[in-house]
């Protein structure tokens, strides 16, 4: 297996030298490509991962066809432990978020973040604080109030175990000293659906999650953990748009950001040709229409991230990670 | 109500023209094909067909394939009634009474009874998301944890209680089935249980596996012991049978109507189309006259979890556009369609794109009937395939257990499984045990659990959440008078439940 890729690089180290139009990378994939979606299907990791395709395939940026694979078990350790396990086939890409890196410290897995070799990371989704429609909360401060008042009463509800949702919920504590009762769900559209129905008392979701809700009256966001409101675009409501909405820091609950990263990797050991063909296929994507579009239906903030920022990313997140976790007793590595 | 029948009409005129129909027709004999591969699912199919889609408008596409889904829920009933392989999940229970029908010679007549069922079903299920698509999503949002875990409950406790096993056997197959569904990622804890730290059980044991094993190998390792022939299956061609069948549907007008209201119920709560069809078999067991005669080739036993089946197939459409929850697998996988088409899913749906929705739930009605119609087509086809010697057919259908257990995760790892669950399967026949309760303890109990822990978490421990209001109160109460319907029954008359519970476990294959 490794054998061919080599032979594939060397291939197109030759035809690049033939070649007087020295754009061609040094690496082309000669067979199928798997994209590894860490999510299920119809997940955001999925939605992501489908947008990437969709803009590949209908701008023809890689020459052979693509496949989606969605191994998403176990908050996509699964695909994780797949692409660990592809070692050194630059045909398989594997798609996640920040969990690559957050998921080896609270649970057994058979990775480490800095196995698989990072790509970019594309986007930055956005958490928003959200209650219902119909909720007495106005502002952040008056969910802290409510929350001071009646101490571990006010259920937060949230994607996962030990996840991004449960770690803001865990910042937003440590921020205002008051305590949740923070309610697992298997994933945010459900979480979105359980706030409406009025089961839980607030959740973290990110603004794709629950734009249809918000749309129709259901939930309501309070405020987004953002250093700025989010840019101006179109209306959502009939008298609101995504920068209406005041960051959370102005409301009462002290965080500057917090935010998820779009994530794309490969396995461990491929050739440095593969890692610069496919930064430079995402930055193509990046700048194809459907692309704007994905970032802008979900409220996204567009990034692009260079393979080293990237590691760099990976090494700070998890140390800060661990400093907030070790006092939770939710490390294990 | 009227508005309604007003947008549905312009739903037609979206839905009706030659392009959508061909679209139908494609999506329902591509659905039928994959439904027939057991593995090779409808949310599979969907999956594959969805990078099609990126460059159709919504609505062809979104008739595409829903179109896929309709044919795969009449295809997977194919497989189960042949030869024992559910090609979906929620076509497990049609082979309870339609294999033993097909080895009984009337295979044309099952698969007629199934197909037409199925369409009944699917048709009501159409109809109630006409009449209510606006005071359903409301309904759908009262569910909260322990609504969602009273219903679970209730579908368990419908089906274990009058499902004439022995108890003591049919409580060790649905605690093994608890066991086997809990491997992998615990959601409320998110550490990882029953792993054993091999990487291929992160993603726990498929259900399709399982099922592949037990019932498609299981089945084929008892048949060669009893002799390499299907035993009366004459596999005739057989269009007698399937007027026969037709004729005598009318007849069972209730099992119909009980079937589609436990599926439309199950759809909109959304409780899915598996345990919908589970939980309708076990109700026409209890209730019907002909119970007694239960999986031993009872039509009603297949028409019964087929209606239950379809209805809560296409009710669930309703949930996911209204509030964007999934009833289903494949239901999910078109909800990431929805999001890459550049809809969001909600309540705003249904009056931004009314020409999506309406579209689609015009095309709903049409799709059903061209799945009927193409689905009875083709029983000839597949009943000839009973005819093939025993020789050539069961080799084949190895190939074809194996090929569908590695292509529902591609993982070689799960050959070894379906291999040890296929002797699992003989074994536990032998032994007289239920697969039944295992199989539905597998597709629900994790979500059951979960449920009933996040209930715990939001309660404080207090079981009184379950009684909490109206709603859930009522779920709960029924629940457990089901459970403790088969003690009462027997404090009341024992020797006559105890004389169907001899001649049900005297049954071999039930």
């Amino acid at each position: 297996m490794t054998m061919f890729p080599k032979a594939a690089a060397l291939l197109g180290a030759a035809l690049s030298f033939t070649l007087p139009a020295a754009a061609q990378p040094a690496w082309q994939p000669t067979r199928p490509v798997e994209f590894v979606v860490t999510s299920g299907a119809g997940g955001g990791t999925d939605l992501f991962a489908r947008t990437v395709q969709a803009a590949i395939t209908r701008h023809n940026l890689v020459p052979t066809s693509i496949v989606v694979t969605n191994k998403g078990a176990g908050s996509g350790a699964e695909g994780f432990v797949y692409g660990r396990g592809a070692q050194g086939d630059p045909h398989k890409v594997i798609f996640g978020t920040n969990n690559e890196w957050l998921l080896p410290l609270v649970a057994r897995v058979a990775w480490k973040p800095l196995d698989l070799t990072p790509v970019t990371a594309m986007a930055f989704d956005e958490f928003m604080l959200w209650v219902k429609g119909d909720s007495p909360y106005r502002t952040g401060a008056d969910l802290i109030a409510a929350a001071k008042e009646r101490p571990g009463a006010i259920r937060m509800g949230g994607s996962q175990t030990r996840d991004t949702d449960q770690t803001l919920t865990l910042l937003i504590q440590r921020a205002t000293g008051v305590r949740f009762n923070y309610i697992p769900f298997r994933g945010g559209g459900e979480v979105g659906v359980q706030l409406a129905g009025g089961h839980i008392d607030a959740d973290v979701n990110n603004p794709s999650e629950s734009v249809g809700g918000w749309r129709g009256g259901q939930v309501r966001p309070v405020c987004v953990f953002r250093r700025e409101a989010l840019p101006a675009g179109p209306r959502v409501t009939e008298a609101q748009s995504w920068s209406d909405i005041p960051t959370c820091a102005s409301q009462g609950i002290p965080i500057e950001e917090f935010r998820m990263p779009r994530t794309i990797f490969l396995p461990p050991a491929v050739p440095p040709g593969a890692q610069a063909f496919w930064a430079e296929v995402m930055r193509k994507v990046s700048e194809t229409p459907e692309w704007a579009d994905y970032i802008q239906r979900t409220s996204q903030s567009p990034a692009l991230l260079s393979p080293d920022e990237m590691r760099a990313l990976m090494v700070t997140e998890e140390r800060s990670a661990r400093e907030l976790y070790g006092p939770e007793g939710w490390l294990v590595n | 109500m009227l508005s309604n029948l007003d947008a549905l009409m312009h739903g037609f005129s979206v839905a009706l023209t030659l392009h959508h129909i061909v679209l139908m027709i494609a999506g329902v004999l591509l659905g039928i094909l994959v439904g027939v591969l057991p593995g090779l699912g409808a949310p599979n199919g969907v999956t594959l067909l969805l990078p099609l889609t990126f460059s159709m408008d919504p609505v062809s596409a979104i008739i595409l394939l829903t179109s896929l889904y309709w044919g795969a829920l009449f295809g997977g009933s194919t497989t189960s009634i042949l030869f024992n392989i559910p090609g979906e999940p929620s076509s497990v229970a049609t082979t309870f009474d339609g294999y033993p029908m097909a080895r009984q010679g009337r295979a044309s007549e099952a698969l007629t009874y199934a197909f037409i069922s199925a369409g009944i079903g699917a048709l009501v299920g159409i109809v109630v998301i006409t009449l209510l698509s606006s005071a359903v999503a409301s309904f759908a949002l009262r569910f909260g944890p322990p609504e969602y875990f009273a219903v679970y409950f209730l579908a368990f406790a419908s089906f274990i209680a009058f499902g004439g096993g022995a108890p003591l056997k049919t409580i060790v197959s649905l605690c093994l089935g608890f066991g086997f569904g809990m491997m992998g990622m615990d959601t409320v804890s998110g550490s990882m249980r029953l792993t054993f730290d091999i990487p291929e059980l992160i993603r726990g044991i498929s259900f399709l596996v399982v099922v592949i094993g037990l019932f498609g190998l299981g089945e084929l390792l008892l048949t060669i012991e009893e002799g390499p022939e299907f035993k009366g299956a004459s596999g005739r061609l057989d269009p007698r049978g399937m007027l026969r069948a037709l004729a005598s549907l009318p007849r069972y007008w209730v099992a119909v109507l009980r079937g589609s209201a436990v599926g439309v119920w199950m759809g909109i709560t959304p409780g899915g189309p598996t345990a919908a069809s589970f939980m309708s078999y076990g109700l026409a067991r209890r209730m019907s006259r002909n119970g007694a005669r239960f999986g031993r080739g009872e039509p009603e036993g297949v028409i019964a979890p087929e209606t239950a089946d379809h209805s809560a197939g296409t009710s669930a459409m309703l949930p996911m556009l209204s509030l964007g929850i999934p009833g289903s697998a494949t239901s999910a996988v078109m909800l990431g369609g929805l999001m890459i088409w550049g809809l969001n899913p909600g309540p705003m749906l249904f009056i931004e794109q009314r020409d999506f929705v309406w579209g689609m739930i015009a095309s709903m009605y049409l799709g059903n009937v061209i799945g009927v119609i193409l689905a009875l087509a083709t029983v000839p086809l597949f009943a000839a395939m009973l005819s093939v010697s025993f020789s050539i057919i069961g080799p084949v259908i190895v190939t074809v257990c194996l090929v569908g257990a590695y292509t529902v995760a591609g993982a070689p790892f799960d050959l070894w499984l379906a291999v040890v669950f296929g002797a699992a399967g003989y074994l536990m026949k032998k032994l007289d045990y239920p697969l039944a309760p295992l199989v539905l303890a597998m597709v629900i109990g994790d979500k059951a659990e979960d449920a009933f822990r996040q209930s715990m978490l939001m309660s404080n421990g207090s079981l009184g959440v379950l009684w909490s209001n109206p709603l859930v109160g009522a779920l709960s109460t029924l629940a457990a008078l089901f459970l403790l319907w088969p003690v009462a029954s027997a404090v009341l008359g024992w020797h006559r439940t105890s004389k169907a519970m001899r001649m049900a476990r005297a049954e071999p294959g039930s």
